[in-house]
């Protein structure tokens, strides 16, 4: 069934009624996913092209059923948006907003632990099941229906590689765009798992960077719980110690976090890396 | 964002963590009045962001006015390990019993805050973990609820005896540090017991989160007081996100994941970027154009590669952008352009159509940099 959403998935977006809300929020149901609610405080009664705007999310979700928020509203409204997906009952809040505080991130963290809610981002691009839904900012045009899962760190290095893999004629499950920030919700090793035991997903792609070290636990995890075939690019080998690379979470700091270390701690555990986005396809392209 | 350790130690002292007697200096004058006003013996410390100032000369005791001076000049006019120098920061010198190591930091692994003790002052806390592990405490901070009074206490626990009230309190306050200045890391090293009982902080790291600047406008501030690179300071005030390198190839593209892509594959295609440019989702005529200037206006550039894959943004208005950009800047070098995902096509077109001398299309990412690197050799 691909993992997360699929063509039952039905959305509420917050945030609707702002520049970037609307504009994919509309793509999104362009491309066939059920957009069926906006949140604006204050805005309640209104409509963007038919789709309902609501004050709160509670009340969005009992008059439409959504159970899947996507989240635009400003970075400093973020995690006050997050909470109120959360307590309003959504199985699943994909938060785009870049920039949002890492404190505001970690008390966020510590709050959905227990709670049923999966949060994906905030800064990222959304997650897409190719030919059943689409929720965030990832072009649909790039996807196509197949069996391929794929998980990143990044927006538009995501884009080049799925691109590539649908140039060869490699369809995706699902796509997820985790985000760059240095506290997020779903993380590589919980995709992993979804695809691991998604009967429609057969092969694996994950896509990191450099920071933190969650390539290297997703390792680990690979190597103990993973068999079907995973196939990794690691993208920052030229970035210097103690630089931000654009992404909050992007940094290497002292000896940790370096693309060589996760690149070799992936390959220990009989994962292969591409050493481009180009070769990471081929890779795809003569398991599959 | 980083403080320097004199603006650290004035958000320390502003959080009642004691520091030393200590006054900056921006001349050799100033530094020698500044020993005298602190007795007459002082240490002078460079204030620069990189560690290993101790082992590589950035710290000096002195004890007169005149060794003051000349330490001061030292290091204002020579700088320190290539960084440019325009600070020293002259503390009272102190009797130290015994050295510690105290930190809290950002856990992206538990998505929490981990707090850290070790009785093995100024050494590599990733060492003492691998080799001393007994000495250090940890214990995890749940932002909910904060650092609690038996957390402090067990963390300052395995230090002697004398030093364990004080810690505890020194432990705790660096909590609330770091929830008021939203700090992502604050770090002491080392930490001192002095003769007198006291526990003294000698050192001090902050970081502050970017992400929080917007609520914390002292310390937003205090950015503007950085000596920082005249490009890099030109970039962040477009909004762009920038990081200067060292290579020749220029590199512009669309998204942080990409942008590092690009370095490493130019890098494979023996090249060397230049730069890390992130032109994020936008890519309009007036962003390429302040991109490309910020790019040229380092002579090291010898041909520049832009990267675009379009997702949201539509390559042709890409293609627009870049022309209209070569009317405002003129071009010194080639500039290499691949375009790839929505509108490539036209994009691509509107590039070939517009035939400028300088650009040189390639269709695919690796072809682009393989060029990129190949004219920055021969230009």
């Amino acid at each position: 069934m691909a993992v997360l959403i699929d063509e039952t998935t039905k959305v509420v977006v917050q945030g609707l009624t702002g520049k970037e809300g609307s504009f994919h929020a509309l793509r999104n149901r362009a491309y066939g996913t059920n957009v069926v609610a906006g949140v604006t405080p204050g805005k309640a009664g209104l409509d963007v092209e038919g789709i309902p705007v609501f004050d709160n999310v509670a009340s969005a979700v009992a008059e439409t059923g959504a159970d899947t928020s996507l989240i635009f509203v400003p970075a400093r409204f973020a995690a006050d948006a997050i909470l109120e997906a959360t307590e309003s009952g959504v199985a699943l809040a994909v938060c785009i907003t870049e920039g949002v505080p890492a404190a505001d991130m970690a008390r966020v963290h510590s709050y959905l632990e227990g709670k049923h809610t999966t949060l994906v981002g905030p800064n990222c691009p959304g997650l897409i099941s190719p030919g059943k839904a689409n929720v965030g900012i990832i072009p649909g045009e790039i996807c196509t229906p197949g069996r391929l899962g794929l998980v990143s760190r990044s927006g538009t290095l995501t884009y080049q590689i799925v691109h590539e893999l649908t140039q060869l004629g490699i369809g995706q499950s699902t796509c997820i765009g985790i985000g760059g920030d240095p506290v997020h919700g779903v993380d590589h090793i919980d995709a992993l798992r979804m695809f691991q035991d998604d009967d429609e997903t057969d092969t694996i792609v994950l896509i990191g960077e450099i920071g933190g070290d969650a390539e290297e636990r997703a390792a680990a995890y690979a190597a103990e719980n993973v068999t079907k075939p995973v196939i990794a690019y690691i993208a920052g080998f030229e970035a210097p110690p103690g630089k931000r690379m654009g992404h909050a979470g992007a940094i290497v700091t002292g000896s940790s976090g370096t693309a060589a270390a996760k690149a070799e701690a992936l390959e220990a555990a009989g994962v292969r890396v591409g050493k481009t986005p180009t070769e990471v396809a081929q890779i795809v392209q003569a398991v599959v | 964002m980083d403080l320097y350790e004199h603006q650290g130690k004035e958000l320390f002292a502003k959080h009642h963590i004691p520091v030393p007697q200590g006054i900056v200096a921006t001349s050799p004058e100033e530094a020698a009045k500044a020993n005298d006003q602190l007795g007459g013996r002082s240490v002078v410390k460079v204030q620069v962001q990189i560690g290993g100032r101790g082992k590589g000369g950035g710290i000096k005791l002195v004890s007169s006015a005149s060794e003051a001076a000349e330490a001061a000049r030292v290091m204002l006019e020579g700088g320190f390990k290539d960084m440019k120098v325009i600070r020293v920061l002259v503390e009272e010198q102190l009797p130290i019993a015994a050295e510690f190591y105290m930190a809290i930091t950002l856990d992206r692994t538990s998505g929490d805050y981990l707090a850290m003790v070790s009785s093995e002052g100024g050494m590599d806390i990733e060492e003492v973990a691998a080799t001393k592990p007994d000495a250090l405490r940890r214990r995890h901070i749940d932002p909910m609820l904060g650092m609690q009074s038996y957390q402090a206490r067990f963390l300052a626990g395995g230090l002697p005896e004398d030093a364990r009230g004080p810690a505890a309190e020194v432990v705790q306050k660096l909590w609330g540090l770091m929830e008021d200045s939203d700090a992502t890391l604050v770090e002491i090293n080392p930490l001192v017991l002095l003769e007198d009982g006291r526990v003294v902080a000698l050192d001090a790291k902050v970081t502050v989160d970017d992400s929080a600047l917007y609520r914390q406008a002292e310390l937003a501030e205090l950015a503007n007081v950085f000596p920082i690179d005249p490009t890099e300071a030109r970039a962040k005030r477009e909004g762009l996100q920038y990081v200067k390198l060292d290579g020749s190839v220029g590199i512009i593209g669309n998204g942080a994941g990409l942008v590092m892509s690009t370095l490493d594959v130019v890098a494979q295609a023996g090249g060397k970027a230049a730069n890390f440019l992130d032109i994020g989702g936008g890519a309009s005529a007036g962003l390429m154009a302040t991109s490309l200037e910020v790019i040229l206006s380092d002579p090291a550039v010898r041909s520049v590669l832009i990267n675009v894959f379009g997702g949201i943004t539509r390559c042709d208005l890409v293609a627009k952008g870049i022309l209209e950009a070569l009317e405002r800047v003129e071009a010194r070098v080639p500039l290499v352009v691949r375009l790839d995902g929505t509108n490539a096509e036209e994009g691509r077109r509107i590039l070939s159509d517009a035939a400028h001398p300088r650009i040189v299309p390639k269709p695919t990412m690796l072809e682009a940099a393989a060029e990129a690197a190949r004219l920055a050799e021969v230009s």
